[in-house]
């Protein structure tokens, strides 16, 4: 029943927040909730908690399941976090309609919550669709020059790769032994391999365009960089987690054989956008294209790892998926700080950061070597664990994506010497005082970054279950 | 039977109403009660009770799932006049005659939903249509509405002609116009009367096609639904459309079997020709109301999957479907009665001038579109089930899931038009209690979108 929170909360406070013209209120209000979503999130960590189970439709045998393991605890505290972290940080930005804005982020925030916690695939399919339409219009509405072909590519993308899930679905719903939607269910349908692979297929092209995987990924750069900061964020931080959530927790126990089958596939597709990304990373000038091509790389490593289908793999994209949320948080918000005051993300216009607003170009550094992963970062442990694994798959994959690691330096310190060092430039004198909001969930961010990345043993505690269930048969 | 009954003497009443009563808001206060009287009608021979029962000699047969269909399309046609009155009244003189006309096809269509017959089949596709030839010449003075008006005149004949035909053809095979008559046995080698069966059944389905304009016999579609007055598309594009998909499944889900594996492939290939031609063509729109006209087709194709196979899904998809796409057509439509253009610029700016509207027509196209959390995902996820069930292959799925992500480039221009184009809508008058009437079907649609069985308690129970 407590489950049932997670979408409520956010569902609540959207509606009344439609009703709510004044700005300030308005942003009390989603502060409120994002706040009370994050205790509720904490909650759940800290204690026990029972499945949510309810009929929903008898006709079909779709229940309504809501039920948590490691994999959704650490995905909802990672979705809890940030959006409380984002309303804060960006509240001072200027948004027509604020209320309209504020609120289709939380229903944003109930798809990607309801996405985590299904334990039906219809229901995890209604949720997968939900967590996108808001965000269409946010992108539509809030966005940059380019904003509506831009957003739209990025929704006929995503919505034909969820139909194809759909169909998906209902192959694999057609052969389950009593005919219902429960992930138990699907793991024991009757599909033949040739069936399996088709349903691998099916289910692999809505999860791959998410995250997105090459050479499915080229809705990603232009979306980040047309959206508003605040959408950005959640795109990046939370809702590419989906695909990866999607592969963990569907994808590779439903079709073991077919996952086992196409693994090379994937890692060689996975690791060559990895490096892809890297490489136009270093070319870049916008500050918000570099995070977002940097961001593909990583998500690339990670789906790479997966498919090895290794216990300490797996281990490592379950913590990465907390740590490069949080680093990739920090990071847009720094970037937004930026944007906001000096009026430009070209790097080029910029410099001199750390003698206008020292405590921001540190935390910018900061956040830099968390996300090339240098040890006492966060990052580090993951990325460890996840080489460790690919290389025990095949040696020569890990070098080839060890070169990544290189690339990450060069783009990620390129950029703080640009923006940080260096004479004061124009754009960067216009800086007024610093934002003391945006620069104090700088600081809890920061402080999240190096205590799990000096004592991340929580972090596996939490996961230990989702591994047993996916290694110890 | 209540349904066939009551229908014709409340369409002779209207007409005749129209001669005394010169208030047009009475009259259309009548013909609502007259939608009540005919619900209530329905629903108590659901029951069990008749007004006159005899034995039709094997004309008509009342199956629960014909009866329930009726109750839908009633209670549809209910929303739909109680929404459009005030736009009916202002297209001719009389619009009492105009109710008249509806009742007459609702006639038809109760026939459409109980035959036993293909005579009966036959003559519910006249009364059904006839009417329909003068609903969409009403606007006497427009000349597009006349040549839409003749243009289907003249091509519903014609096909009316060929189902006659087919209707002969199978008569001359199996000696019985009874849907379930004994099959013939060809005794050995070649059989003319299996040929006058299969090519009695061939015709029968593409006199089917025309009716329900799916492709290749679309061709009057777009012209007639744009010519005609607005409200009337509107309704020719749902209830209408829908008792004709009513009855030709009636038809093919007893016959199909007896034109062997070729069904299959007929059917594989209208589905995907209407498909074809419904969303690709609609894409390229640049009034609303054609593109309206096109994804009309372009949603018979979808509901052509419930032909597939007999199965729960296909039946209760064609349920739901029908419903689903009825109302969010209607919602559309209601929203495009009240513009002055109607190519997308005119929505320009939609979204801020009138943001209920906006949002109501965002929910009615998203419906359309399949998305879910509307009632039109769970219509083409029964669609899809239903030639699952049935054994199509994947194929066909496939295509399918393609189209319909065509289809949302064409609707959600629609809503680009509305909600990030600056401008000002070229819209009229629109007062309150109108989009509250939208919004109740709006709210309908939602409502079917997450619990989609509420439909289909009551045709079991």
């Amino acid at each position: 029943m407590f489950l049932l929170s997670f979408l409520l909360i956010p569902i609540i406070a959207a509606i009344v927040l439609l009703f709510i013209k004044q700005d300030s209120k308005a942003q009390v209000v989603a502060v409120g909730a994002a706040l009370l979503s994050l205790f509720a999130a904490i909650y759940i960590i800290t204690n026990a908690t029972g499945a949510f189970d309810a009929a929903w439709l008898p006709v079909l045998n779709s229940r309504f399941v809501l039920q948590t393991d490691g994999l959704s605890k650490i995905l909802i505290l990672l979705t809890a976090i940030s959006f409380p972290a984002i309303f804060i940080a960006t509240g001072k930005n200027i948004v027509e309609n604020k209320n309209v804005f504020l609120s289709l982020m939380l229903f944003t925030q109930a798809g990607l919550m309801g996405v985590f916690l299904a334990g039906d695939a219809l229901l995890f399919y209604f949720f997968w669709e939900l967590a996108l339409i808001p965000v269409y219009f946010l992108c539509s509405i809030w966005g940059g020059e380019k904003r509506i072909a831009v957003t739209f590519k990025f929704f006929i993308y995503t919505f034909l790769g969820s139909l194809f899930m759909l169909i998906g679905i209902i192959l694999v719903y057609s052969k389950t032994a009593d005919h219902n939607f429960l992930i138990e269910s699907f793991k024991h349908a009757n599909l033949s391999s040739a069936q399996q692979a088709i349903a691998f297929a099916l289910f692999f092209i809505a999860f791959a365009i998410k995250m997105p995987i090459f050479p499915l990924h080229t809705w990603q750069p232009d979306a980040y960089e047309q959206s508003p900061t605040a959408v950005t964020m959640v795109l990046s931080a939370v809702m590419v987690k989906m695909g990866l959530y999607g592969v963990i927790r569907w994808l590779l126990p439903l079709f073991p054989a077919a996952a086992n089958g196409h693994a090379i596939m994937v890692i060689d597709l996975s690791v060559i956008g990895l490096l892809y990304a890297s490489f136009i990373a270093i070319k870049q000038d916008d500050i918000k294209r570099l995070i977002a091509y940097s961001s593909i790389a990583h998500i690339g490593l990670m789906s790479a790892t997966l498919f090895t289908n290794r216990i300490i793999g797996t281990q490592g994209v379950l913590i990465q998926l907390f740590s490069h949320g949080i680093n990739v948080l920090g990071l847009w918000i720094i970037a937004d700080i930026i944007e906001q005051q000096t009026g430009t993300r070209s790097m080029k216009n910029l410099g001199g950061l750390a003698k206008k607003q020292p405590t921001l170009a540190i935390l910018l550094v900061a956040f830099a070597f968390a996300n090339i992963a240098l040890p006492l970062t966060n990052a580090f442990i993951g990325e460890f664990l996840m080489f460790n694994s690919l290389f025990q798959y095949n040696p020569w994959i890990a070098a080839a994506a060890g070169v990544s690691v290189v690339l990450a330096a060069i783009y990620t310190l390129n950029m703080v010497q640009k923006v940080a060092y260096g004479n004061i430039s124009e754009s960067v004198d216009k800086m007024t005082a610093p934002n003391k909001n945006a620069q104090g969930v700088l600081i809890v961010l920061i402080v999240i970054v190096f205590v799990t990345g000096v004592y991340p043993q929580p972090l596996f505690e939490l996961t230990k279950d989702t591994l047993q269930q996916l290694f110890v048969k | 039977m209540n349904a066939i009954i009551v229908s014709a003497l409340l369409g002779v009443l209207l007409m005749f109403c129209s001669w005394g009563i010169k208030s047009e808001r009475l009259q259309k206060n009548i013909t609502l009660i007259g939608f009540l009287v005919l619900i209530v009608a329905n629903l108590a021979q659901l029951n069990g009770w008749y007004v006159i029962d005899f034995d039709t000699k094997g004309m008509l047969s009342f199956s629960r799932f014909g009866l329930y269909a009726n109750t839908l399309l009633f209670i549809v046609t209910f929303l739909y006049i109680w929404i459009n009155a005030e736009e009916v009244d202002q297209i001719g003189h009389q619009s009492g005659d105009f109710y008249a006309l509806f009742f007459f096809i609702l006639c038809g269509a109760s026939i459409l939903t109980s035959f036993d017959n293909l005579l009966m089949l036959f003559i519910g596709i006249e009364i059904l249509s006839i009417p329909l030839y003068i609903l969409t010449g009403a606007d006497k003075k427009n000349l597009l509405s006349n040549e839409a008006s003749l243009k289907y005149f003249l091509m519903g004949s014609f096909s009316t002609g060929i189902l006659l035909l087919g209707i002969a053809f199978i008569y001359g095979a199996t000696g019985s116009f009874r849907l379930e008559a004994p099959q013939i046995v060809p005794s050995k080698g070649f059989a003319i009367e299996q040929y006058l069966l299969s090519a009695g059944l061939i015709l029968i389905f593409a006199a089917m096609n025309f009716k329900v304009s799916a492709a290749p016999f679309h061709f009057w579609t777009p012209d007639v639904y744009d010519g005609a007055p607005t409200v009337f598309t509107s309704f020719m594009a749902t209830i209408v459309k829908s008792a004709a998909f009513v009855a030709f499944v009636t038809v093919f889900h007893g016959q199909a079997k007896s034109l062997g594996n070729s069904w299959e492939l007929l059917l594989s290939f209208v589905i995907v020709a209407t498909l074809l031609v419904g969303n690709i063509t609609a894409v390229f729109q640049r009034s609303v109301k054609r593109m309206l006209a096109y994804s009309s087709i372009a949603q018979a194709g979808f509901m052509l999957f419930a032909l597939y196979g007999v199965s729960d899904f296909a039946n209760e998809g064609l349920l739901l479907y029908m419903v689903v796409y009825s109302l969010a057509t209607i919602g559309i439509f209601g929203v495009l009665i009240k513009m002055k253009e109607y190519s997308f610029e005119a929505f320009h700016g939609l979204g801020k001038s009138h943001p209920l509207l906006a949002f109501l027509t965002t929910v009615f196209l998203m419906s359309l579109a399949g998305i879910p959390l509307t009632g039109g995902f769970f219509a083409k996820y029964y669609m899809l089930n239903a030639i699952m069930v049935a054994g199509a292959g994947l194929w066909l799925v496939i295509v399918a899931i393609l189209f319909a992500a065509i289809s949302v480039y064409y609707y959600f221009k629609l809503i680009q038009a509305m909600y990030f184009v600056p401008g000002t809508p070229a819209i009229k008058e629109v007062d309150k209690i109108y989009t509250y009437k939208l919004l109740v079907v709006a709210i309908l649609l939602l409502v079917l979108g997450v619990f989609p069985n509420l439909l289909f308690n009551y045709l079991y129970f």
